[in-house]
């Protein structure tokens, strides 16, 4: 039943992409036809998981295609369904979000064909690598979510900066698509075989163990953009149509999650604290990085593709913290770290792909994708404004909502790194809880700079000034993440049971204690140790609300004069007054000196007896020290080595011919 | 019991939401006795707030609804951020709704939103004041929690209640741990409820002022409101001071006699506090706000050489 709902709905996003081809000049195609299917299946993929994620069922099949000795092989346990959830739901918003979104292409050449088949293919490809049960179906599902989505980046591919960023992403998906491959390569050749059930009982010594996990970590960890690896995620997300930013930040980030999950813990299995060690150390690094770049960005989109590395290095926090306890024999607060990280990887999926739609309608309606241009959206958008608001503060990690549900959890697994024996884990995990705190309050700031720049206060610029309303479709779109952030915020046990069922099929161990005193509380380890209940705090909350509202406001009609604002007795105050994006970063910029290469240039015209500035103007440009620091060099030794190789190419045939003849010779040589 | 409990629970918050002020006058008092002003009567900021109460509001043309929520918001978060901390008595059932995680998180949520008020009408005041307080809060919050991450692993529990019971059990041993913890927290102290030398709550220079600067639009009850929730905010750092690291006194049972004392105890802790904090503010200048961030590392640092000291020395025992 299950696995019948998740085939309808690959089959579905399948004809989404076939229907598309017919969309060429006739947008009403991807309107009726293309969107609804994808709607179609996004909802029964979201069914489909929700079904084993109740029941913790696993169901397999074997499909007749594939290789002539391996057909593909599909099973659908507790972990592909809670990602089958997330695929489901996002997309289902995306749906309704994309019809609406599209009006801005109507007109002119986009090239709206390749828009709705590699969008169809994209999902198609994020349902089959959740499905698959073998290394072959994998790595071809991997491929053809990497390659459509590649098309989805290069979508804007007049400019020629978007195909840059596309290029980069294509080559950085395939140095991380050959890691993969490697990393099952050296599985297949312990386990006899592509299926992931002989690599599951597969013994590996524990050094081999360790190169499978290091090819898997940075594999996948390219993919979910970790840092250093992480310089081509900023370039292409945010260059994408906004509705597929989301589908990049929040469900294909969370695809490779998946992946690296399946595989150190599931295909590898004995998991090693080590590798905890580095998880945790790299999650935390790109957390703290991730939110220090996001908040010195001025364009909104950019913004959100960093703090997307930010939550993706929180999640790896959580693993790490798993394999960490699991590693050095505390199966139960591994557990607890695992729930943890999929709970949050399950709540940036929502909030991220919020925040994307969100800043998809600001970006259609004012066509402004600098936050130093906008201002006042709040009152032009108010729906928008809310749901984005909603998302800022899930994202922010402030309770009730569900960004500080998981950050909670995660705070609770490093406080039970006292029972560890290793003295330096002690201390390192405390530390990396700091540093994880000081990430949270970041994000705090990054997010009131970016809410504050572009919703609130008066509009910079004359199309901010006239956006209008979006269409109901987009409306509802960003209305059902926001409700689904509340509720998973509110409820956060029934979700944390749902997810217990993972580990309990994994792992075959439970924590029945953390939701074992009602879905009131939430209590990790005890109720002594700790507890928290987010529906009686979101009731204290309004309680307090209400009773401050009824006893402390007073009734009348000339309670409220409109009158200006304090503009410290000179004239009227201008929008250009404002505090801007930059100014808000820059105490924090200062602090955090070295962690960008800043390029700031200031030029100065003075009138001609050198009293009275006529002009003044400021550039600044952030640069990502990753560049520097790793990719141009890389980049340098590749042309290096690429100009020694082409001394071998003389254009002389008999050169060529010589080279055959020594090839033949040595190849005679080695098989003899 | 949970009938009493929750009842005392009620009644403890509303006594914490009226006596702030009384702490707020208490400190500016002591400060006039140093600085050999005038004081005014005890009676004093009551009489502010219910003439902030009465009178009309003044909005701005541009303040959009967001401005107008966000003084409930802002009062609300911190009511119940201090109706989890146990002022006269422990075991009370509000502070199993949220630990000290999630005290830190109420008190992330009114600072949000105050922020947000901050930067809505669009005067400069408002962002750089936003800008400054959220940056300074992201230095003071790893601190903070370092400081919880001590204490919780010192009585392996981050209820606050536990926690000050175990403390009250074990009696009066020294542990080094909770001494830097304590300095750590009162260095944070100071920075999160903007009492010199961090920030000067009585300063009205635009260019030097961080909390003030955010809510310099809010006139009326929003101001009203305002000004109670950080009145609200300073003595939930203080009743979190005196009743965590000494929690002689406090209540453990729902009796007449103990609660009495608890709330003797309580006030003459919060007085202590309260009388040190006047003197450190007579006797301290305003720092420059670039030398807040090395403030903030100290405290942050103090409270690493609190949790380090705590696995070195103590765990295990």
């Amino acid at each position: 039943m299950a696995l019948n709902l998740a085939f309808a709905a690959v089959m579905a996003s399948l004809l989404s992409a076939a229907v598309s081809l017919g969309a060429h000049r006739r947008i009403v195609v991807l309107r009726a036809l293309a969107f609804p299917l994808l709607g179609l299946a996004g909802a029964t993929a979201a069914v489909a998981g929700l079904i084993t994620l109740s029941s913790g069922a696993v169901f397999t099949d074997t499909l007749p295609i594939g290789l002539p000795w391996l057909h593909w092989q599909v099973r659908l346990d507790p972990l592909s369904a809670l990602f089958l959830i997330i695929i489901g739901i996002v997309t289902f918003a995306v749906a309704l979000f994309g019809p609406g979104y599209l009006r801005e292409y109507e007109h002119g050449d986009h090239p709206l064909v390749q828009l709705g088949v590699f969008t169809g293919l994209f999902i198609t490809g994020m349902l089959l690598v959740v499905l698959a049960d073998d290394a072959f179906m994998f790595m071809i599902a991997w491929e053809v979510m990497s390659l459509s989505s590649y098309f989805l980046v290069v979508f804007h591919h007049e400019q020629a900066a978007n195909r840059r960023a596309g290029f980069l992403y294509l080559l950085m998906a395939h140095v991380g698509g050959l890691m993969i491959l490697l990393g099952y390569g050296v599985l297949a050749t312990f386990g006899d075989g592509f299926a992931f059930a002989s690599m599951r009982v597969a013994e590996l010594s524990p050094l081999w163990a360790s190169v499978a996990f290091a090819l898997g970590f940075i594999g996948f960890g390219m993919k979910a953009g970790l840092v250093p690896l992480h310089a081509w995620l900023p370039e292409a997300h945010p260059v994408a149509p906004s509705h597929i930013s989301a589908l990049m930040s929040g469900v294909m980030l969370k695809v490779a999650v998946y992946g690296f999950i399946r595989m150190s813990l599931d295909l590898i299995g004995d998991v090693h604290w080590g590798w905890g060690v580095t998880a945790l150390l790299v999650g935390s690094v790109s957390a703290l990085l991730g939110v220090l770049y996001a908040l010195q960005q001025n364009d909104l989109k950019r913004l959100l593709a960093y703090s997307s590395i930010e939550n993706i290095g929180v999640i790896f926090i959580g693993l790490g913290l798993a394999m960490v306890f699991m590693g050095s024999g505390h199966p139960k607060l591994g557990v607890m770290a695992l729930v943890a990280a999929l709970f949050h990887a399950f709540n940036h999926a929502l909030f991220k792909s919020l925040l994307f739609l969100g800043a998809g309608a600001v970006i259609q309606r004012s066509h402004e994708q600098n936050l130093e241009r906008m201002g006042g959206l709040l009152t032009r958008l108010p729906y928008t404004g809310v749901f984005f608001l909603i998302g800022v503060i899930s994202i922010s990690s402030l309770p009730p909502f569900n960004g500080f549900a998981s950050e909670w959890l995660i705070f609770q697994a490093a406080l039970q790194a006292g029972t560890l024996d290793n003295g330096v884990l002690r201390i390192l995990i405390p530390f990396t809880a700091a540093m994880l705190a000081l990430t949270g309050a970041l994000v705090v700031v990054c997010f009131v700079k970016a809410y504050g720049i572009a919703f609130l206060g008066q509009p910079r610029s004359r199309r901010v000034r006239h956006a209008r309303q979006v269409t109901w479709g987009m409306r509802s779109a960003q209305g059902l993440l926001a409700v689904a952030c509340l509720l998973t915020g509110v409820l956060p046990t029934t979700v944390v049971n749902l997810i217990l069922q993972i580990p309990t099929q994994l792992l075959g161990t439970g924590l029945p204690s953390v939701t074992a005193h009602g879905w009131l509380w939430l209590t990790p380890v005890s109720p002594e140790v700790a507890s928290y209940s987010a529906p009686l705090v979101l009731l204290g909350l309004l309680l307090a609300w209400f009773l401050a509202w009824q006893l402390l406001h007073p009734r009348g009609p000339r309670s409220i004069r409109r009158g200006d604002p304090w503009d410290c007795g000179f004239g009227p105050l201008s929008s250009r007054m404002q505090y801007t994006g930059t100014a808000f970063a820059q105490p924090l910029r200062r602090i955090f000196a070295p962690v960008w290469k800043v390029e700031e240039r200031i030029e100065r015209q003075t009138e001609a007896d050198g009293l009275r500035v006529i002009r003044l103007s400021h550039q600044q440009q952030i640069i990502d020290h990753s560049w520097a620091a790793l990719y141009e060099p890389i980049g340098r030794w590749v042309m290096l080595v690429a100009r020694r190789v082409t001394r071998l190419q003389q254009g002389n045939i008999r050169i060529y011919l010589a080279y055959s003849f020594f090839t033949l010779l040595l190849l005679l040589w080695l098989i003899s | 019991m949970t009938w009493t409990g929750w009842l005392l629970a009620l009644l403890q918050t509303t006594l914490f939401v009226a006596c702030a002020p009384l702490l707020a006058i208490w400190i500016k008092r002591n400060k006039c006795f140093w600085q050999n002003r005038r004081a005014p009567r005890y009676v004093q900021p009551y009489r502010d707030l219910i003439k902030l109460f009465r009178k009309q509001v003044v909005l701005a043309e541009n303040a959009s609804p967001l401005f107008r929520m966000a003084p409930y918001i802002v009062f609300a978060a911190t009511i119940v951020a201090a109706a989890t901390v146990p002022l006269v008595a422990t075991e009370l059932p509000t502070t199993a709704i949220a630990d000290m995680l999630v005290l830190i998180g109420f008190l992330a949520l009114a600072r949000f939103f105050l922020a947000l008020a901050g930067m809505d009408i669009g005067t400069a005041f408002g962002g750089m004041g936003a800008s400054r307080e959220v940056s300074l809060a992201s230095l003071a919050e790893p601190a903070l929690l370092m400081v919880v991450f001590t204490i919780a692993m010192s009585v392996q529990s981050t209820n606050l209640s536990n926690a000050m019971t175990h403390l009250l059990e074990s009696g009066l041993v020294l542990r080094p741990s909770l001494l830097f913890a304590l300095l750590g927290l009162l260095l944070v102290a100071v920075a999160e409820t903007g009492r010199v030398p961090v920030d000067n709550p009585a300063t009205h220079l635009e260019l030097t002022m961080l909390h003030e600067a955010m809510i310099l639009e809010y006139s009326g009850r929003h101001l009203a409101l305002m000004e109670w929730a950080a009145q609200l905010k300073l003595m939930i750092f203080g009743v979190l001071i005196a009743n965590i690291f000494f929690p002689w006194g406090i209540a453990t049972e729902f009796t007449a006699a103990a609660l009495a004392t608890g709330l003797a105890a309580v006030a003459v802790k919060l007085a202590l506090l309260g009388a040190i904090l006047a003197i450190a503010e007579t006797a301290l200048a305003k720092m420059r706000l670039f030398q807040v961030p090395q403030f903030l590392n100290l405290a942050f640092l103090l409270a690493l050489l609190g949790a380090l000291t705590h696995i070195i020395l103590e765990a295990g025992t």
